[in-house]
């Protein structure tokens, strides 16, 4: 399980979590939605320790992030798998050694027929052929490297996987390929996910719960339909404006908004 | 918004030269934090390096690896480098000894001892600091900014055994090396030098550079001197480009910074090492 209660971080002057309260349960697929810039990496972080809160505690299996030691927080990492969103791939090596990568016990990392097999097992995973495994980063497509960097997150059975914007950027075919991927995964391993998204209708689609961080803290937090139903206008704000990006972006349909500017300019 | 913040440029009841001095202090203070979070930084950073080298099977077989690129990659141009400033101090001192009043045998001396004790290791770890210095910085700075750094971490895996041991101790090795080959390089190009333009011959030529050698603390003055600018060369860009923020433009910031800083310890360490071991 993880959890963060009141949880505060500022950058400088720039306040970016409040006093934040969050938690996933065990299984479950957790969406955190948000306007750009609003600090949902910042919160993913600070569950696998790359930042540490200022005040509030980060709570994952019972351990508190911020007070593990370094021993111990490598550890805990192996046990979390994370996407990040531009694939953070390591650009000299090739797409095997990127997956071997993830192979976080060090006795099976030695293995290298364990390797082998495991790498192309994450691969099938993935949906990518065994083929692309002495490929570099730079020769993938933009969706390619998004899968790779899940299949290096997977490859040491992680038991939670956190996912940084994994449709950031993709077409829309692409990213139903990877919002299928994440409902796969969630199926096949039973992992328990975060994922912070953009993509309203990917986090409706395959998240469990929904929360939405909004000036810094969680304005609201449910199942879909929960989330559908609240009256906040923050929440009814953010799903409209985005759910009109979305369609206007996938069928070129006129949206209201854009209906309403070409009247007002004719 | 209400209230209104002023800043005290705005605030109609400060003065300027109130607000001047104001702005002085928070420059001066700045600056204070920022350097006392470098040294913190850095001595961190040097913990970390020395509790990596218990880690060997991970950073061992990458050091194996770093060193045989930056080996290979840079002995071209240090033999380049090391060749002309040995050519160029035999043809100096043929000049200063144009008089006759200086036996021309000198020239071999002035060429060995200014190679050994100073032209080879300083001019080896300043064309090092622009080669493997802005290397370094540039490549864990791309990492840095493209969140490499922090997929490993996230992997459970040490930035410091996998990536800066690697590379720093390979520059421990490779460097020294380098500088002995250059020494090498410098004296033979300068008897080259000395002897199709002074008429020198060998003899002559290792008579005077025997006349000023005095022993082998000469060399190992320049072995010494080239471990302590291998460290100037791979820790202070490999620190600069791990802490390397804000994108491209970052990563160009930290490359230059990186090598002007390695250059500049390099002279410090070039003159303390001379005050110090040769006791001048």
């Amino acid at each position: 399980m993880i959890e963060l209660r009141h949880v505060s971080k500022r950058f400088v002057d720039n306040v970016v979590l409040d006093g934040v309260d969050f938690d996933v349960r065990q299984g479950e697929t957790v969406a955190l939605l948000g306007p750009s810039g609003v600090g949902k990496s910042v919160l993913l972080k600070h569950i696998i320790g790359l930042i540490k809160p200022d005040t509030g505690e980060v709570i994952v299996d019972g351990l508190n992030v911020a007070l593990l030691k370094r021993k111990e927080l490598s550890k805990l990492r192996q046990r979390i798998g994370y996407v990040f969103q531009n694939g953070a791939l390591f650009d000299s090596m090739d797409v095997a050694d990127n997956i071997r990568l993830g192979i976080t016990d060090d006795e099976l990392y030695a293995d290298w027929k364990y390797c082998q097999e495991r790498v192309r097992e994450c691969l099938r995973l993935v949906n990518l052929q065994p083929d692309v495994m002495r490929k570099f980063p730079a020769e993938l497509s933009g969706g390619m490297r998004k899968r790779v960097g899940i299949a290096r997150a997977i490859a040491g059975k992680p038991t939670y996987l956190l996912y940084d914007e994994p449709t950031s950027g993709l077409d829309p075919v692409n990213s139903d390929v990877i919002d299928n991927l994440v409902e796969k995964l969630q199926l096949e391993i039973g992992v328990t996910s975060v994922m912070v998204t953009h993509d309203v209708r990917g986090a409706f689609r395959t998240a469990d719960r929904i929360a939405l961080l909004w000036q810094a803290k969680i304005r609201a937090m449910g199942t879909a339909e929960e989330i559908l139903a609240s009256q906040d206008p923050a929440v009814q704000q953010f799903l409209e404006r985005d759910f009109e990006m979305q369609i206007s972006q996938q069928q070129g349909l006129p949206t209201k908004s854009r209906a309403s500017s070409h009247g007002t300019q004719l | 918004m209400w209230p209104p913040r002023y800043t005290h440029h705005e605030s109609p009841s400060v003065r300027p030269s109130v607000a001047a001095a104001i702005d002085l202090r928070r420059h001066v203070g700045r600056g204070f934090l920022r350097a006392t979070s470098h040294v913190g930084r850095f001595t961190a950073l040097v913990v970390e390096l020395f509790r990596g080298l218990a880690e060997w099977r991970i950073w061992f077989p990458r050091t194996i690896e770093q060193a045989t690129n930056i080996g290979y990659g840079s002995l071209l141009i240090v033999l380049l480098i090391a060749g002309f400033a040995g050519a160029v101090t035999a043809l100096q001192s043929g000049y200063q000894l144009e008089g006759g009043f200086v036996p021309v045998y000198y020239a071999g001396g002035v060429v060995a001892s200014g190679v050994i004790l100073e032209l080879g290791p300083v001019l080896t770890a300043l064309i090092l600091a622009g080669r493997i210095g802005a290397r370094y910085a540039a490549e864990l700075g791309t990492m840095r900014v493209t969140e490499q750094i922090d997929a490993l971490e996230s992997l459970g895996r040490s930035p410091v055994t996998h990536l800066l041991l690697p590379r720093i101790i390979s520059g421990i090795i490779v460097i020294p090396a380098l500088v002995m080959i250059a020494n090498a390089m410098g004296i033979a190009s300068g008897y080259f030098a000395s002897a199709t333009t002074l008429d020198l011959t060998w003899s002559d030529f290792t008579y005077g550079a025997r006349f000023f050698f005095k022993g082998p603390f000469d060399l190992w003055y320049s072995l010494i001197k080239a471990y302590f600018f291998s460290l100037a060369v791979t820790v202070i860009p490999c620190y600069i480009g791990y802490n390397t923020k804000q994108g491209a433009e970052g990563v160009g910031r930290a490359t230059t910074t990186a090598v002007v800083a390695a250059s500049i310890t390099i002279l410090l360490l070039d003159t303390t090492l001379a005050k110090v071991l040769l006791g001048q």
